[in-house]
Protein backbone atom coordinates (compact mmCIF):
# COMPACT_ATOMS: atom_id res chain seq x y z
CA UNK A 1 0.00 0.00 0.00
CA UNK A 2 2.80 2.32 1.01
CA UNK A 3 4.62 1.50 -2.17
CA UNK A 4 1.52 2.05 -4.28
CA UNK A 5 1.03 5.50 -2.75
CA UNK A 6 4.68 6.25 -3.33
CA UNK A 7 4.35 5.11 -6.93
CA UNK A 8 1.31 7.32 -7.50
CA UNK A 9 3.05 10.28 -5.87
CA UNK A 10 6.13 9.80 -7.97
CA UNK A 11 4.28 9.44 -11.26
CA UNK A 12 1.30 11.69 -10.50
CA UNK A 13 2.00 14.12 -13.33
CA UNK A 14 2.48 11.33 -15.81
CA UNK A 15 -0.75 9.68 -14.65
CA UNK A 16 -2.64 12.96 -14.99
CA UNK A 17 -1.13 13.43 -18.44
CA UNK A 18 -2.14 9.89 -19.40
CA UNK A 19 -5.73 10.28 -18.17
CA UNK A 20 -6.25 13.58 -20.00
CA UNK A 21 -4.60 12.17 -23.12
CA UNK A 22 -7.00 9.21 -23.08
CA UNK A 23 -9.94 11.61 -22.80
CA UNK A 24 -8.64 13.62 -25.75
CA UNK A 25 -8.06 10.43 -27.74
CA UNK A 26 -11.61 9.30 -26.98
CA UNK A 27 -12.97 12.59 -28.39
CA UNK A 28 -10.78 12.16 -31.45
CA UNK A 29 -11.99 8.64 -32.15
CA UNK A 30 -15.60 9.80 -31.72
CA UNK A 31 -14.91 12.62 -34.13
CA UNK A 32 -13.72 10.16 -36.75
CA UNK A 33 -16.71 7.85 -36.48
CA UNK A 34 -19.55 9.06 -38.61
CA UNK A 35 -22.43 7.49 -36.73
CA UNK A 36 -21.71 8.40 -33.14
CA UNK A 37 -22.94 11.70 -31.85
CA UNK A 38 -20.11 13.68 -30.41
CA UNK A 39 -19.64 15.90 -27.42
CA UNK A 40 -17.10 18.36 -28.80
CA UNK A 41 -18.86 20.35 -31.51
CA UNK A 42 -19.73 23.96 -32.21
CA UNK A 43 -23.50 23.36 -31.96
CA UNK A 44 -23.76 24.57 -28.39
CA UNK A 45 -25.01 27.82 -26.92
CA UNK A 46 -21.58 29.34 -26.22
CA UNK A 47 -19.75 28.69 -29.49
CA UNK A 48 -22.92 28.99 -31.58
CA UNK A 49 -23.85 32.30 -29.99
CA UNK A 50 -20.33 33.57 -30.48
CA UNK A 51 -20.28 32.60 -34.14
CA UNK A 52 -23.67 34.27 -34.64
CA UNK A 53 -22.33 37.54 -33.24
CA UNK A 54 -19.32 37.30 -35.54
CA UNK A 55 -21.53 36.48 -38.49
CA UNK A 56 -23.81 39.47 -37.87
CA UNK A 57 -20.82 41.66 -38.61
CA UNK A 58 -19.50 39.59 -41.50
CA UNK A 59 -22.88 39.35 -43.19
CA UNK A 60 -22.79 42.89 -44.58
CA UNK A 61 -19.77 42.07 -46.69
CA UNK A 62 -21.62 39.28 -48.50
CA UNK A 63 -24.87 41.02 -49.40
CA UNK A 64 -23.87 41.33 -53.03
CA UNK A 65 -23.03 37.65 -53.51
CA UNK A 66 -26.14 36.61 -51.57
CA UNK A 67 -28.30 38.70 -53.90
CA UNK A 68 -26.52 37.21 -56.88
CA UNK A 69 -27.32 33.71 -55.60
CA UNK A 70 -30.99 34.56 -55.10
CA UNK A 71 -31.25 35.98 -58.62
CA UNK A 72 -29.62 32.87 -60.07
CA UNK A 73 -31.99 30.61 -58.20
CA UNK A 74 -35.02 32.70 -59.20
CA UNK A 75 -34.02 32.48 -62.83
CA UNK A 76 -33.57 28.74 -62.61
CA UNK A 77 -36.95 28.26 -60.95
CA UNK A 78 -38.67 30.58 -63.43
CA UNK A 79 -37.21 28.58 -66.28
CA UNK A 80 -38.53 25.40 -64.67
CA UNK A 81 -41.99 26.96 -64.36
CA UNK A 82 -41.96 27.87 -68.03
CA UNK A 83 -41.21 24.26 -68.90
CA UNK A 84 -44.15 23.11 -66.81
CA UNK A 85 -46.56 25.29 -68.78
CA UNK A 86 -45.63 23.62 -72.04
CA UNK A 87 -45.89 20.17 -70.51
CA UNK A 88 -49.36 20.81 -69.16
CA UNK A 89 -50.66 22.35 -72.35
CA UNK A 90 -49.90 19.21 -74.32
CA UNK A 91 -51.85 16.89 -72.07
CA UNK A 92 -55.23 18.48 -71.93
CA UNK A 93 -57.36 15.69 -70.61
CA UNK A 94 -55.62 15.00 -67.34
CA UNK A 95 -57.83 14.96 -64.30
CA UNK A 96 -56.31 17.34 -61.80
CA UNK A 97 -55.56 15.46 -58.65
CA UNK A 98 -56.63 17.64 -55.76
CA UNK A 99 -55.10 15.47 -53.06
CA UNK A 100 -52.50 17.42 -51.14
CA UNK A 101 -49.19 15.70 -50.62
CA UNK A 102 -45.90 17.21 -49.65
CA UNK A 103 -42.79 15.08 -49.66
CA UNK A 104 -40.12 17.60 -48.70
CA UNK A 105 -40.17 20.45 -46.26
CA UNK A 106 -37.58 23.23 -46.46
CA UNK A 107 -36.31 25.36 -43.59
CA UNK A 108 -34.07 28.32 -44.27
CA UNK A 109 -30.99 28.82 -42.11
CA UNK A 110 -27.91 30.97 -42.03
CA UNK A 111 -24.38 29.60 -41.91
CA UNK A 112 -22.56 31.12 -38.96
CA UNK A 113 -19.32 29.19 -39.28
CA UNK A 114 -17.77 27.58 -42.33
CA UNK A 115 -14.62 25.47 -42.79
CA UNK A 116 -13.32 24.28 -46.11
CA UNK A 117 -9.54 23.92 -45.88
CA UNK A 118 -9.23 21.00 -43.47
CA UNK A 119 -9.57 17.31 -44.29
CA UNK A 120 -12.81 17.06 -42.29
CA UNK A 121 -14.91 20.18 -42.64
CA UNK A 122 -18.03 21.18 -40.75
CA UNK A 123 -20.39 24.13 -40.98
CA UNK A 124 -22.53 25.57 -38.19
CA UNK A 125 -26.01 27.00 -38.83
CA UNK A 126 -28.25 29.12 -36.63
CA UNK A 127 -31.26 26.76 -36.51
CA UNK A 128 -31.54 23.80 -34.17
CA UNK A 129 -33.97 21.33 -32.68
CA UNK A 130 -36.27 24.22 -31.66
CA UNK A 131 -36.86 24.79 -35.37
CA UNK A 132 -37.41 21.13 -36.16
CA UNK A 133 -33.88 20.42 -37.36
CA UNK A 134 -32.81 16.82 -36.72
CA UNK A 135 -29.59 14.92 -37.42
CA UNK A 136 -29.45 13.25 -40.87
CA UNK A 137 -31.25 15.94 -42.84
CA UNK A 138 -29.89 17.21 -46.15
CA UNK A 139 -28.68 20.78 -46.58
CA UNK A 140 -28.72 22.62 -49.93
CA UNK A 141 -28.63 26.12 -51.32
CA UNK A 142 -29.54 27.66 -54.65
CA UNK A 143 -26.45 26.34 -56.40
CA UNK A 144 -26.33 22.81 -55.06
CA UNK A 145 -25.79 20.55 -52.09
CA UNK A 146 -23.86 21.53 -48.99
CA UNK A 147 -23.91 18.52 -46.69
CA UNK A 148 -25.84 16.59 -44.06
CA UNK A 149 -26.83 17.69 -40.53
CA UNK A 150 -24.70 15.91 -37.95
CA UNK A 151 -25.37 17.33 -34.47
CA UNK A 152 -28.07 19.62 -33.17
CA UNK A 153 -28.58 21.66 -30.03
CA UNK A 154 -31.59 23.81 -29.13
CA UNK A 155 -30.67 26.67 -31.45
CA UNK A 156 -27.74 25.46 -33.54
CA UNK A 157 -26.77 22.57 -35.74
CA UNK A 158 -23.52 21.38 -37.31
CA UNK A 159 -23.37 20.17 -40.90
CA UNK A 160 -21.06 17.45 -42.15
CA UNK A 161 -19.89 19.24 -45.28
CA UNK A 162 -19.52 17.42 -48.61
CA UNK A 163 -15.89 18.48 -48.12
CA UNK A 164 -15.40 15.84 -45.42
CA UNK A 165 -13.56 12.55 -45.74
CA UNK A 166 -16.52 10.66 -44.24
CA UNK A 167 -19.15 12.28 -46.47
CA UNK A 168 -20.80 9.90 -48.96
CA UNK A 169 -23.75 11.16 -51.01
CA UNK A 170 -25.64 9.34 -53.70
CA UNK A 171 -25.53 11.20 -57.03
CA UNK A 172 -26.24 10.39 -60.66
CA UNK A 173 -25.56 11.63 -64.14
CA UNK A 174 -28.19 14.03 -65.39
CA UNK A 175 -28.48 12.49 -68.85
CA UNK A 176 -28.54 8.83 -67.82
CA UNK A 177 -29.63 6.89 -64.77
CA UNK A 178 -26.20 5.64 -63.68
CA UNK A 179 -25.60 6.21 -60.00
CA UNK A 180 -22.37 7.00 -58.18
CA UNK A 181 -21.15 8.19 -54.80
CA UNK A 182 -19.88 11.69 -54.17
CA UNK A 183 -16.72 11.71 -52.02
CA UNK A 184 -13.87 14.15 -51.38
CA UNK A 185 -10.12 13.49 -51.36
CA UNK A 186 -9.31 16.51 -49.17
CA UNK A 187 -7.28 18.43 -51.73
CA UNK A 188 -9.17 21.22 -53.52
CA UNK A 189 -12.37 22.66 -52.06
CA UNK A 190 -13.83 23.30 -55.51
CA UNK A 191 -13.26 19.74 -56.76
CA UNK A 192 -14.92 16.58 -55.44
CA UNK A 193 -14.77 13.02 -56.76
CA UNK A 194 -17.27 10.37 -57.78
CA UNK A 195 -16.71 6.67 -57.21
CA UNK A 196 -18.70 3.56 -58.08
CA UNK A 197 -19.80 4.76 -61.53
CA UNK A 198 -20.34 1.54 -63.52
CA UNK A 199 -18.10 1.12 -66.52
CA UNK A 200 -20.97 0.86 -69.00
CA UNK A 201 -21.95 4.44 -68.20
CA UNK A 202 -20.87 6.83 -70.93
CA UNK A 203 -19.43 9.98 -69.43
CA UNK A 204 -17.67 12.94 -70.93
CA UNK A 205 -16.24 16.17 -69.66
CA UNK A 206 -18.91 18.76 -68.92
CA UNK A 207 -21.64 16.27 -68.01
CA UNK A 208 -23.87 17.58 -65.24
CA UNK A 209 -24.07 15.65 -61.97
CA UNK A 210 -27.25 15.84 -59.87
CA UNK A 211 -28.40 14.10 -56.69
CA UNK A 212 -29.85 10.66 -57.29
CA UNK A 213 -33.25 9.68 -55.98
CA UNK A 214 -31.79 6.77 -54.02
CA UNK A 215 -30.79 8.95 -51.11
CA UNK A 216 -33.39 9.45 -48.40
CA UNK A 217 -31.92 12.84 -47.57
CA UNK A 218 -32.02 14.82 -50.80
CA UNK A 219 -34.74 15.27 -53.40
CA UNK A 220 -33.75 14.00 -56.81
CA UNK A 221 -32.22 16.50 -59.20
CA UNK A 222 -30.48 18.93 -56.87
CA UNK A 223 -27.47 20.31 -58.74
CA UNK A 224 -23.99 19.19 -57.73
CA UNK A 225 -21.45 20.05 -60.43
CA UNK A 226 -20.00 19.16 -63.81
CA UNK A 227 -17.41 16.52 -64.70
CA UNK A 228 -14.05 18.25 -64.97
CA UNK A 229 -11.84 15.33 -65.99
CA UNK A 230 -11.52 11.59 -65.51
CA UNK A 231 -9.14 8.71 -66.12
CA UNK A 232 -9.81 5.23 -67.45
CA UNK A 233 -7.78 2.24 -66.23
CA UNK A 234 -8.55 -1.37 -67.21
CA UNK A 235 -11.91 -0.29 -68.62
CA UNK A 236 -12.84 1.16 -65.23
CA UNK A 237 -13.34 4.80 -64.46
CA UNK A 238 -10.87 5.96 -61.87
CA UNK A 239 -10.84 9.37 -60.30
CA UNK A 240 -13.71 11.28 -61.85
CA UNK A 241 -13.25 14.91 -60.78
CA UNK A 242 -16.31 17.11 -60.36
CA UNK A 243 -16.15 20.91 -60.44
CA UNK A 244 -18.80 22.02 -57.94
CA UNK A 245 -21.35 24.67 -58.88
CA UNK A 246 -21.17 25.92 -55.30
CA UNK A 247 -18.33 28.05 -54.06
CA UNK A 248 -17.88 26.19 -50.79
CA UNK A 249 -15.74 29.00 -49.39
CA UNK A 250 -18.63 31.47 -49.49
CA UNK A 251 -21.81 29.87 -48.18
CA UNK A 252 -24.36 32.29 -46.75
CA UNK A 253 -27.97 31.17 -46.56
CA UNK A 254 -28.91 27.51 -46.88
CA UNK A 255 -32.06 25.38 -46.86
CA UNK A 256 -32.47 22.28 -44.72
CA UNK A 257 -34.48 19.56 -46.46
CA UNK A 258 -36.70 17.32 -44.38
CA UNK A 259 -38.02 14.23 -46.12
CA UNK A 260 -41.49 13.77 -44.65
CA UNK A 261 -41.82 10.26 -46.07
CA UNK A 262 -38.44 9.05 -44.86
CA UNK A 263 -39.73 7.00 -41.93
CA UNK A 264 -42.44 5.46 -44.07
CA UNK A 265 -39.91 4.40 -46.69
CA UNK A 266 -37.42 3.11 -44.10
CA UNK A 267 -40.08 1.04 -42.34
CA UNK A 268 -41.26 -0.48 -45.59
CA UNK A 269 -37.70 -1.33 -46.62
CA UNK A 270 -36.93 -2.90 -43.26
CA UNK A 271 -40.10 -4.94 -43.39
CA UNK A 272 -39.17 -6.18 -46.85
CA UNK A 273 -35.69 -7.19 -45.75
CA UNK A 274 -36.93 -8.97 -42.65
CA UNK A 275 -39.48 -11.10 -44.46
CA UNK B 1 -5.46 35.88 -7.34
CA UNK B 2 -2.30 37.78 -8.10
CA UNK B 3 -1.20 39.74 -11.09
CA UNK B 4 0.38 36.77 -12.86
CA UNK B 5 -2.77 34.65 -12.67
CA UNK B 6 -4.84 37.46 -14.15
CA UNK B 7 -2.37 37.97 -16.99
CA UNK B 8 -2.49 34.26 -17.82
CA UNK B 9 -6.31 34.18 -17.76
CA UNK B 10 -6.48 37.17 -20.13
CA UNK B 11 -3.84 35.63 -22.35
CA UNK B 12 -5.81 32.35 -22.45
CA UNK B 13 -9.06 34.04 -23.51
CA UNK B 14 -7.32 36.44 -25.87
CA UNK B 15 -5.38 33.71 -27.67
CA UNK B 16 -8.42 31.42 -28.07
CA UNK B 17 -10.48 34.29 -29.51
CA UNK B 18 -7.64 35.40 -31.77
CA UNK B 19 -7.27 31.82 -33.01
CA UNK B 20 -10.95 31.19 -33.77
CA UNK B 21 -11.84 34.67 -35.06
CA UNK B 22 -8.78 35.48 -37.14
CA UNK B 23 -6.29 32.67 -37.59
CA UNK B 24 -8.77 29.86 -38.34
CA UNK B 25 -9.88 31.85 -41.40
CA UNK B 26 -6.55 32.95 -42.84
CA UNK B 27 -6.24 30.13 -45.41
CA UNK B 28 -2.86 31.30 -46.66
CA UNK B 29 -2.14 29.67 -50.06
CA UNK B 30 -5.55 28.05 -49.67
CA UNK B 31 -4.84 25.77 -46.72
CA UNK B 32 -2.40 27.18 -44.13
CA UNK B 33 -4.01 28.25 -40.86
CA UNK B 34 -1.32 29.01 -38.23
CA UNK B 35 -2.21 27.67 -34.77
CA UNK B 36 -0.94 30.58 -32.72
CA UNK B 37 -2.83 29.75 -29.52
CA UNK B 38 0.04 27.50 -28.36
CA UNK B 39 1.99 30.70 -27.56
CA UNK B 40 0.26 30.40 -24.18
CA UNK B 41 2.32 27.27 -23.46
CA UNK B 42 5.59 29.07 -24.24
CA UNK B 43 4.74 32.08 -22.11
CA UNK B 44 3.40 30.27 -19.03
CA UNK B 45 5.87 30.51 -16.15
CA UNK B 46 7.43 27.38 -14.61
CA UNK B 47 5.80 26.61 -11.29
CA UNK B 48 5.64 23.75 -8.86
CA UNK B 49 1.97 23.16 -9.71
CA UNK B 50 2.39 21.14 -12.89
CA UNK B 51 -1.04 19.50 -12.52
CA UNK B 52 -2.80 22.85 -12.92
CA UNK B 53 -0.67 23.64 -15.96
CA UNK B 54 -1.53 20.29 -17.59
CA UNK B 55 -5.25 20.68 -16.91
CA UNK B 56 -5.36 24.25 -18.21
CA UNK B 57 -3.38 23.27 -21.32
CA UNK B 58 -5.88 20.49 -21.97
CA UNK B 59 -8.72 23.02 -21.53
CA UNK B 60 -6.98 25.43 -23.93
CA UNK B 61 -6.86 22.78 -26.65
CA UNK B 62 -10.43 21.69 -25.94
CA UNK B 63 -11.70 25.30 -26.24
CA UNK B 64 -10.17 25.54 -29.71
CA UNK B 65 -11.66 22.11 -30.53
CA UNK B 66 -15.12 23.28 -29.56
CA UNK B 67 -14.88 26.20 -31.94
CA UNK B 68 -13.34 24.35 -34.85
CA UNK B 69 -15.34 21.09 -34.61
CA UNK B 70 -12.27 18.89 -34.43
CA UNK B 71 -12.97 16.34 -31.70
CA UNK B 72 -10.07 16.18 -29.25
CA UNK B 73 -7.27 16.84 -31.71
CA UNK B 74 -6.09 20.19 -30.38
CA UNK B 75 -6.55 19.06 -26.77
CA UNK B 76 -4.34 16.00 -27.28
CA UNK B 77 -1.57 17.92 -29.04
CA UNK B 78 -1.57 20.84 -26.61
CA UNK B 79 -1.47 18.52 -23.61
CA UNK B 80 1.46 16.65 -25.16
CA UNK B 81 3.61 19.75 -25.64
CA UNK B 82 2.65 21.03 -22.18
CA UNK B 83 3.94 17.76 -20.71
CA UNK B 84 7.22 17.71 -22.64
CA UNK B 85 7.89 21.46 -22.34
CA UNK B 86 10.23 21.09 -19.37
CA UNK B 87 12.42 18.25 -20.78
CA UNK B 88 12.69 20.03 -24.13
CA UNK B 89 13.79 23.25 -22.48
CA UNK B 90 16.41 21.36 -20.49
CA UNK B 91 17.77 19.79 -23.70
CA UNK B 92 17.76 23.10 -25.59
CA UNK B 93 19.51 25.06 -22.82
CA UNK B 94 21.91 22.14 -22.15
CA UNK B 95 21.91 22.52 -18.37
CA UNK B 96 19.75 21.29 -15.55
CA UNK B 97 19.97 24.17 -13.10
CA UNK B 98 18.04 26.96 -14.74
CA UNK B 99 16.45 29.50 -12.45
CA UNK B 100 12.98 28.31 -13.32
CA UNK B 101 11.19 30.62 -10.93
CA UNK B 102 12.49 33.58 -12.87
CA UNK B 103 12.10 31.90 -16.24
CA UNK B 104 10.89 34.12 -19.01
CA UNK B 105 11.11 33.38 -22.70
CA UNK B 106 12.73 36.81 -23.23
CA UNK B 107 15.64 35.94 -20.93
CA UNK B 108 16.59 32.92 -23.05
CA UNK B 109 19.11 33.67 -25.84
CA UNK B 110 17.26 34.41 -29.08
CA UNK B 111 18.50 31.39 -31.07
CA UNK B 112 17.68 28.97 -28.27
CA UNK B 113 14.25 30.49 -27.82
CA UNK B 114 13.56 29.92 -31.52
CA UNK B 115 14.78 26.32 -31.26
CA UNK B 116 12.60 25.72 -28.19
CA UNK B 117 9.50 27.19 -29.85
CA UNK B 118 10.13 25.43 -33.17
CA UNK B 119 10.61 21.97 -31.67
CA UNK B 120 7.43 22.20 -29.60
CA UNK B 121 5.47 23.68 -32.51
CA UNK B 122 6.53 20.92 -34.91
CA UNK B 123 5.63 18.21 -32.37
CA UNK B 124 2.27 19.91 -31.77
CA UNK B 125 1.45 20.27 -35.47
CA UNK B 126 2.59 16.75 -36.30
CA UNK B 127 0.23 15.38 -33.63
CA UNK B 128 -2.61 17.57 -34.94
CA UNK B 129 -2.26 16.49 -38.55
CA UNK B 130 -1.69 12.80 -37.70
CA UNK B 131 -4.88 12.77 -35.65
CA UNK B 132 -6.76 14.75 -38.32
CA UNK B 133 -5.82 12.37 -41.15
CA UNK B 134 -5.85 9.34 -38.81
CA UNK B 135 -4.05 7.06 -41.29
CA UNK B 136 -0.46 6.72 -42.38
CA UNK B 137 -1.48 6.40 -46.03
CA UNK B 138 -1.35 10.17 -46.09
CA UNK B 139 2.06 10.39 -44.46
CA UNK B 140 3.39 12.83 -47.07
CA UNK B 141 0.41 15.16 -46.64
CA UNK B 142 0.88 15.02 -42.87
CA UNK B 143 4.56 15.90 -43.06
CA UNK B 144 4.17 18.68 -45.65
CA UNK B 145 1.22 20.22 -43.78
CA UNK B 146 3.17 20.02 -40.52
CA UNK B 147 6.26 21.73 -41.86
CA UNK B 148 4.49 24.48 -43.82
CA UNK B 149 2.04 25.36 -41.05
CA UNK B 150 4.76 25.17 -38.38
CA UNK B 151 6.86 27.67 -40.28
CA UNK B 152 4.10 30.29 -40.25
CA UNK B 153 3.07 29.50 -36.69
CA UNK B 154 6.63 29.98 -35.41
CA UNK B 155 7.03 33.16 -37.47
CA UNK B 156 3.87 34.73 -36.09
CA UNK B 157 4.47 33.62 -32.50
CA UNK B 158 8.02 34.99 -32.49
CA UNK B 159 6.91 38.30 -34.03
CA UNK B 160 4.10 38.46 -31.47
CA UNK B 161 6.41 37.76 -28.55
CA UNK B 162 8.97 40.30 -29.77
CA UNK B 163 6.39 43.01 -30.30
CA UNK B 164 4.04 42.42 -27.38
CA UNK B 165 6.20 41.42 -24.42
CA UNK B 166 8.65 43.54 -22.51
CA UNK B 167 12.36 42.82 -22.74
CA UNK B 168 13.69 41.76 -19.38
Amino acid sequence: MQQLLYFIKKFRFFLLFLILQIVAFYFTVQYHSYQKSKFVNSANAVTGGFYTKMNNINEYFHLKTDNQLLIEENIRLKNLLEKRVIDNSIVTTTVVDTMYTQKYEYTSAKVVNNNYTKLNNFLTINKGSNNGILPELGVINGRGIIGVIKNTSANYATILSILNSSSKINVRLKNSNHFGTLVWNGKDYNITQITDIPRQALIKEGDTIITGGKSLLFPEGILVGVIKDFKIQNNQYTQINIALFNDMSAIGHVQVVKNLEKIEQLKLEQKTVNE
Amino acid sequence: MNNLTLINIFRFIGLVLLQVVVFNHINLFGFINPLIYIAWIFLYPFRKNISLFLIVSFALGLCVDFFSDSGGINAAATLLIAYIRYPILKIVLKRSDIDFLLFNIRTVPFGKAIAFISVLTIIHHFTIFSFAYFSFNNFLSIVSNTLLTSFFTVLIIILGILLLTKKK
